[in-house]
């Protein structure tokens, strides 16, 4: 049973400011996901957290104990690092008996929950091999199984699956999810990748420049992004966001092409549109020059450009279709209800 | 992937090698050859000619006591250097480890004795140490201590020891540090969170990570204290007194040139030869296994 609470919390190195006033609650055995580009303080954050990282300003709070100025072991937190971070020279055993050999816990407690541990996390059979013995799915697992088997009030995880194949971070992001799951343990959630985000989290906090852009759902992201930003970053492919200026019903592109649209603002603006919304028609109001085809079998991704400019545009169409059959050029409608338009100079939703 | 590099023909390769090889022959092999010879051999007080004992110059050399003594003075210098030199430096190289601000500044500074000579640093201990005008000796006779190395041979081996040590903690210092740097940042912010302190984590984690550093500084400082430290002994205490910092490498040179028995030297070179491989391959073999992970 915990929550976590941020208030206000920053971080400066020297004069430079890189968290800029981050608030958030996290709910008891809530899964949270911290995503954004590389650089943008979401590790910084999480190891802020688990009090790797001194906090300049603010309060981060642990049910509701301040945990400020205690030491990570204090907090009673688990992490799991990008790189694993196993002892090399101890064996899977003594990896996840360690914190409970510190703890001064009796022998036979120890035996017994690093057993559990490992059946749950089908290590049993390696328990006396070296990390160096192991592939890296399992010494994943294992990196898991040292977290869990403390049972801590928080998980954190850094990257963890980025050290991983294709296919196995798939697999192992099942895994963690099914695991969050069981155990009812809050955990925050630290990824680049918006896919492994949308599919893990129960809600999802977009961080760019030390920024929070949107916290809610995978869901509310998709569907109304607060931010030009998040716009772009959630989803693939990405939406494509379109320049011009709103007036009564229709917003009006540099090119002069007129979109149909529900908005009330009345200045320059930014359009966006997923490439799955747009539909294709004969009469559509948005040209596009097309290129490239991608075929993904459930359905045909056509790169392009905005007819008569270099402006990128994609398109998603459902189903098969050939490279010819396309043809050199199409036409869309914008449904207004799928546009989502922000205020080009703050980037904010209107 | 191992880069070989092939060569058409001997000659290149050859002559690639030769500087190497002559100096390996002119200044290893020859001499080595030429000790193992001569220690079969007694030559006259002239020089002029030489007759052949056979092993007779090791059995008069193993029921020396001298000698004897000689083995047990070395046994206990080269272990109080290697560790004097080895645990200071590991000390050193934690602090400096630990430390944010001005790092450069603290390991030029710990880094700057290696390039004093043993000899130079002999002589500055020497003037330190000097019973009549050093700082030190002068600072221990405040606190009512009496130091005279000497006459005591317990302080002698004391201030051998310290100066050669000195020298060897920097480069001891150099290896450590880059051994803790291989450490893993996560590996140790795994151990804090796990509930480890600093000594905790020194004792579980870093210490058995950092064990084919120590291992590699134990054999090369045991040789190190075996021959490197002649220039420093013969500074300061020329052996005395009472021949109580009469290494081995420094009796093969006080019998040898000074006591101008040259069969005798001979015969301890060889042995000298002989113990220091044996101690290499003791250690590479027995403890090495245990370094690995």
């Amino acid at each position: 049973m915990s929550t976590v609470t941020l208030s206000d919390v920053r971080k400066t190195y020297g004069k430079t400011e890189i968290i800029h006033g981050v608030d958030f609650d996290i709910n008891d055995q809530e899964f949270v996901v911290i995503v954004g580009p590389s650089g943008c303080g979401k590790s910084t954050l999480l190891r802020m957290i688990a009090g790797l990282e001194t906090i300049s300003a603010g309060t981060i709070q642990i049910d509701d104990r301040i945990v400020n100025d205690l030491e990570p072991m204090e907090r009673n937190i688990a992490m799991v690092f990008q790189n694993y971070a196993l002892y090399p020279h101890m064996s899977v055993y003594d990896n996840m008996a360690y914190s409970l050999k510190i703890a001064k816990l009796d022998k036979s407690e120890i035996r017994e929950r690093v057993e559990r541990t490992a059946a749950l996390l089908q290590l049993s059979d390696y328990l006396q091999r070296k990390p160096r013995e192991l592939s890296g799915g399992q010494r994943q697992r294992v990196a898991m199984g040292r977290a869990i088997v403390r049972k801590p009030d928080v998980f954190l995880f850094d990257e963890p699956l980025s050290n991983l194949d294709a296919k196995l971070r798939v697999q192992m992001r099942l895994e963690i999810r099914k695991l969050q799951r069981d155990l009812r343990v809050t955990s925050v959630y630290v990824t680049h990748d918006q896919v492994e985000a949308m599919t893990l989290g129960d809600r999802l906090m977009v961080l760019n420049d030390g920024y929070v852009e949107q916290f809610g759902t995978p869901i509310e992201l998709y569907e109304k992004p607060a931010t030009r930003f998040v716009a772009d970053f959630i989803g693939s492919p990405s939406m494509n966001i379109l320049r011009g200026t709103a007036d009564s019903g229709a917003i009006t592109l540099e090119t002069g092409v007129r979109i149909p649209s529900d908005t009330q603002a009345t200045n320059e603006v930014d359009m966006g549109i997923r490439p799955e919304h747009l539909v294709l028609s004969d009469s559509g109001c948005l040209g596009m020059e097309t290129g490239m085809v991608e075929q993904l079998g459930s359905n045909t991704l056509v790169h392009g450009f905005l007819t008569g400019t270099r402006i990128p545009l994609v398109a998603s169409l459902p189903g098969v279709h050939s490279e010819r059959s396309i043809g050199l050029a199409l036409n869309f409608d914008v449904p207004p209800h799928a546009q989502h338009v922000f205020d080009s100079k703050t980037g904010k939703r209107l | 992937m191992e880069k070989r590099v092939t060569f058409r023909g001997w000659r290149l390769p050859l002559i690639l090698i030769l500087p190497q090889a002559i100096i390996t022959a002119v200044f290893f092999f020859w001499p080595a050859g030429q000790a193992i010879y001569q220690s079969a051999f007694i030559p006259d007080p002239f020089g002029l000619k030489s007759q052949f004992v056979g092993l007779g110059n090791f059995e008069y050399l193993f029921s020396d006591p001298y000698y004897l003594a000689s083995f047990r003075t070395t046994a206990v210098f080269s272990i109080l250097v290697t560790v004097v030199s080895m645990s200071v430096a590991l000390w050193l190289a934690l602090m400096a480890d630990r430390i944010i601000k001005g790092t450069g500044t603290y390991r030029t500074l710990l880094i700057w004795p290696y390039a004093v000579a043993p000899a130079v640093a002999g002589v500055l201990w020497l003037f330190i140490f000097n019973p009549n005008v050093g700082i030190a000796s002068w600072y221990l006779d405040q606190l009512g201590y009496d130091w005279n190395h000497k006459l005591n041979s317990g302080q002698a081996m004391g201030l051998v020891v310290l100066a050669s040590s000195w020298g060897r903690i920097s480069y001891n210092f150099l290896f450590f540090l880059a051994g803790l740097q291989a450490v893993p940042r996560s590996v140790i912010e795994a151990a804090a969170i796990d509930g480890a302190h600093f000594w905790k984590r020194f004792r579980t984690i870093i210490f058995p990570l950092l064990s084919p550093t120590t291992f590699f500084l134990l054999v090369v400082n045991v040789v190190y204290s075996f021959f490197e430290t002649f220039g420093v002994i013969h500074t300061i205490t020329s052996g005395g007194p009472q021949q109580a910092t009469t290494i081995l490498v420094y009796k093969v040179y006080a019998d040898g040139f000074v006591g101008q028995d040259l069969g005798s030297s001979a015969a301890q070179s060889v042995v000298l030869l002989v113990v220091v491989g044996i101690l290499t391959v003791v250690q590479f073999k027995f403890i090495e296994r245990r370094v690995h992970y």
